[in-house]
């Protein structure tokens, strides 16, 4: 079965790889200008943006007086101050208008009594630079993802935006230093596809998968870094991954922070609200760096629940079974089926559970690609572009704060759809495709369907989440990262033997994970290395062995360039600490 | 030792075989609240590479992995295997043609979305600076709507939409109702005229599979009957 026949060629002015908010965000702005095609692995509205459930920020101020600079300030002190204050003015600035233009889509948001649109709490969000907790969190119901990706695709309905979907994208394809298009697999009939762009979008959302405990869909394996790197590019941050406080125990699902938003709040085994003595002013709500601690430090120290000691509660019966069905539907409905819970009347047994990457392929707040380094300016890679979950803008530096993930997609893929639109026009032509377009992904998959090594993807991957959850998440030290180091590259021995079972064309799932274990791979490479370099503790990323954070030396950037020999070497840039008009927030201790 | 289930799976590889057949596969129940879409995985990264399904959230709410299980349509993700009696029969959902195992070709499923203009239509330019404003009231009309995860189980077990080819379903029905129900559309005229239809409104039954069929507990045989009287009120 090994002959594939011809690679099938197609041309679009923009291709975006991915359809989830981001994807369908640049998608609506570009197909006004170009003609422009999504390629996505998965139908649009299976896209993980679907299970984002607290809301999106914005400064409306529906429900108390508020100020994008208070958004700002917040944003900055959630990331640790490794966030770009650039981009960050850019995104806060225009919240507010980005969530207008989706409730006139059609979006669905929750009421109040006035008819505007309802606003929760949230945590880190405060209003005069850290005095309390304010509602800024748009929100719908606890459906807001779903509500959202459902809205963006049926205005690319109406709209009659071109989809490819199912098709699995493999390599980046460059002439010289232009990004000129994707080679993609098509997931349904089998068989390559070539997609030639004078813009390419990536906005193939995050890399959770790499973790056993996760909050993420199945298909958040973190492709577009991996084909990243494998062009040559670099990624940023990767050691930042954020773990969410409430995971359900034993499964890792999602409760949204929006549950301690509507006033539940964290226990331990004595029944203590523990997170006074951590957070005394905004307590529950503190930023989810420092909840997640909180919780493992709980744990660490015999204070966790159960037989096994090993969690901690969310209790939210108190807050009355009206507002949870009005306001917390989907999460009754989760734990009543992940926890076997009625939360109106028990609460919920939680752990931190992986959930975001801050970390991505590093851009501007254009949303092009650029590289740069400590010494030159960053410059933008021709062609290129990067927005969402796999993009590093940088918004959310070293932690990112809850509901700032939506409204990041929405803001960087409508500007990035801009840009590629004029981008597009200004190219008379399209860069041509380079000799044999593609040849490595080919024989790459080739090699797969006509393999015959003894390894398979399903115990290699078991082994790089256990490990991974073991010895590089919220709390890491060089010990264990070391040895996290050596277990990967064990791993990636093995996979130069990987066979697959499933040798056929159509609707090859083998096929496809094998493809995303080899993603997870290299870039779990690049997290642990940035994690084993970065000596000290900022953000998500904190070092047992280095507690401190350390400015003097680590208010940078950190950026991973896979070599030829599989090893991934360390670079750095500097944090764009100047906004666009407002003075810095310069750092400062954080206590919340 | 963990309990172990046996699943019986529909298997076809167009590629390689005739005609479809089923094999049967010990699964091991290693956690209390196991899910019939964890055991698939188990299948999938364990024991047999071959096996095609869907699935991406794991929770619900993505609607990749409608599946017929013991008979009934149900979402692999959030269906337990301790509730389902043994031998656990998994079937690719009835009426879409099958592209291999149990994944379905959706295109037919989609094409009668499409059909009845799912999205927004409004006449009225929205203020400039604002939201449009909707009272919570006219906002809770859209509940029991709006949550609808186009997971296909409801059409693929309604034996109108497997008897007429045409039938635009209960999925699209309701999406249909969603947006007529929302005080902010304006296209209500265009979407009755669509539904108002031998394959439309009036072809169910309210045989009622549907609802029993959806796993977000909604209720498309309402929203039919709601299309149906606006129909009737609009004639007069
Ligand atoms: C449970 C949960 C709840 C959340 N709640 C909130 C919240 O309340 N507020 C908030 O702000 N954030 C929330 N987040 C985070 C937020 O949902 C995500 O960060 C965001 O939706 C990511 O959107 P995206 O468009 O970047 O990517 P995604 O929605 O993940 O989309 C990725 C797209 O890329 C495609 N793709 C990937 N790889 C390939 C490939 N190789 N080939 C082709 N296509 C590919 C996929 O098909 C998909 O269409 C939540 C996250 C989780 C997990
Ligand atoms: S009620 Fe109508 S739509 Fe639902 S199953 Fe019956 S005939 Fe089909
Ligand atoms: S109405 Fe229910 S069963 Fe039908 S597609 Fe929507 S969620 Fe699925
Ligand atoms: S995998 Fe998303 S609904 Fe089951």
């Amino acid at each position: 079965m090994g002959n594939i026949p011809d690679v099938i060629i197609h041309k679009h002015d923009v291709v975006i790889v991915g359809a989830g908010g981001a994807g369908l965000r640049a998608a609506l702005e570009a197909s006004k200008v170009v003609n422009t095609a999504v390629i996505t692995q998965v139908f649009p509205t299976r896209s993980h943006t679907v299970s984002a459930q607290g809301g999106i920020a914005a400064t409306l101020g529906n429900m108390e007086p508020d100020n994008w600079l208070w958004h700002m300030f917040d944003t900055v002190k959630g990331s640790d101050y490794l966030g770009d204050q650039d981009a960050i003015e850019f995104m806060c600035r225009m919240a507010p208008e980005i969530v207008i233009e989706l409730e006139h889509m059609g979006m669905p948001f929750s009421r109040i009594e006035n008819g505007k649109i309802f606003q929760r709490r949230f945590g880190g969000h405060t209003r005069e630079f850290g005095k309390d907790a304010i509602q800024r969190t748009c929100a719908a119901a606890d459906r807001t993802g779903h509500a959202m990706l459902h809205t963006l695709y049926e205005q690319c309905v109406k709209n009659q935006v071109i989809f490819y979907n199912e098709f699995f994208a493999i390599d980046l394809i460059m002439n010289e230093d232009h990004v000129v298009g994707v080679l993609a697999w098509d997931i349904v009939n089998g068989g390559f596809h070539i997609f030639h762009a004078k813009a390419t979008m990536f906005a193939t959302g995050g890399y959770g998968r790499c973790y056993k405990t996760t909050s993420n869909a199945h298909i958040c394996t973190g492709d577009g870094l991996g084909i990243t790197l494998r062009a040559g590019l670099p990624v940023e941050d990767l050691e930042f991954v954020q773990f969410h406080p409430t995971g359900i125990y034993g499964v890792g699902n999602l409760i949204t922070e929006g549950a301690r938003g509507e006033g539940g709040y964290l226990i331990n085994k004595d029944g203590e609200r523990f997170m006074k003595r951590y957070a005394p002013t905004v307590m529950d709500l503190a930023s989810r760096d420092v909840v997640s601690r909180a919780i493992a430090e709980e744990i660490r120290n015999g204070r966790g629940c159960g037989p096994k000691g090993d969690y901690v509660l969310l209790k939210l019966d108190h807050i009355g079974a009206n507002v949870i069905n009005e306001r917390l539907p989907g999460i009754w409905e989760l734990t009543y089926v992940f926890a076997g819970i009625d939360c109106t009347k028990e609460p919920i047994p939680v752990v931190p559970t992986c959930h975001y990457c801050m970390g991505g392929i590093p851009t501007n707040y254009y949303a092009e690609v650029v590289v740069g380094n400590m010494e030159q300016p960053e410059t933008p890679v021709k062609g290129f572009y990067a927005a969402g979950e796999c993009a590093c803008v940088s918004i959310h530096g070293a932690n990112r704060l809850g509901s700032n993930s939506l409204l990041d997609i929405m803001v960087f893929g409508k500007v990035g759809g801009q840009k590629m639109a004029e981008f597009a026009e200004s190219l008379p032509e399209h860069v041509p495709l380079p000799e044999n377009p593609g040849k490595d992904g080919i024989e790459r998959v080739i090699g797969l369907l006509n393999s015959t090594g003894k390894e398979r993807m399903g115990p290699i991957w078991e082994e790089l989440k256990e490990s991974m959850d073991y010895n590089c998440s919220v709390f890491r030290t060089e010990e264990t990262l070391v040895k996290q180091k050596a277990i990967i590259n064990e791993l990636w021995k093995r996979f130069q033997n990987i066979g697959i079972d499933d040798k056929s064309r159509v609707y090859n799932l083998d096929l496809v994970e094998t493809l995303e274990l080899e993603n997870m791979l290299t870039y779990s490479k690049a997290i642990v290395e940035g994690a084993l370099a970065r000596t000290e503790s900022r953000g998500a990323h904190y070092r047992d062995d280095y507690p401190k954070r350390d400015d003097v030396n680590w208010l940078k950037h950190t950026l991973a360039y896979l070599e030829e020999d599989g090893s991934i070497r360390l670079d750095y840039k500097p944090v764009r600490l100047k906004p666009l008009t407002v003075p810095p927030f310069e750092p400062k201790e954080r206590v919340y | 030792m963990a309990k172990t289930v046996t699943f019986t799976i529909f298997r076809y590889d167009p590629e390689r075989d005739k005609r479809p057949y089923y094999k049967n596969y010990k699964v091991e129940v290693r956690r209390p609240g196991m899910m019939v879409l964890d055991g698939l995985n188990q299948i999938r990264w364990e024991q047999d590479g071959t096996l095609a399904y869907r699935r991406s959230c794991r929770e619900g709410v993505c609607g990749s992995d409608g599946l017929n299980i013991n008979g009934v349509n149900m979402l692999s993700c959030i269906t337990h295997i301790e509730d389902l009696k043994e031998p656990i029969v998994i079937q690719p959902l009835p009426s879409l043609p099958v592209i291999k195992d149990l994944v379905v070709d959706f295109t037919d499923f989609f094409s009668k979305y499409y059909i009845v203009k799912p999205y927004l239509i409004t006449k009225t330019p929205p203020p400039s600076d604002r939201e449009r404003l909707q009272s919570p009231e006219d906002r809770k009309k859209l509940d029991g709507l709006y949550e609808c995860i186009l997971c296909a189980c409801c059409s693929t077990s309604c034996p109108s939409f497997w008897a007429d080819p045409d039938y635009l379903g209960p999925a699209a029905l309701l999406k249909a109702w969603r947006f007529i129900a929302d005080s902010r559309d304006e296209g209500s005229d265009e979407r009755l005229e669509i539904v108002n239809d031998r394959h439309g409104v009036w072809r169910c039954h309210t045989i009622l599979n549907c609802i029993e069929a959806c796993p977000k507990q909604l209720n498309p045989t309402e929203a039919i009957a709601n299309l149906k009287k606006a129909i009737v009120q609009r004639k007069f």
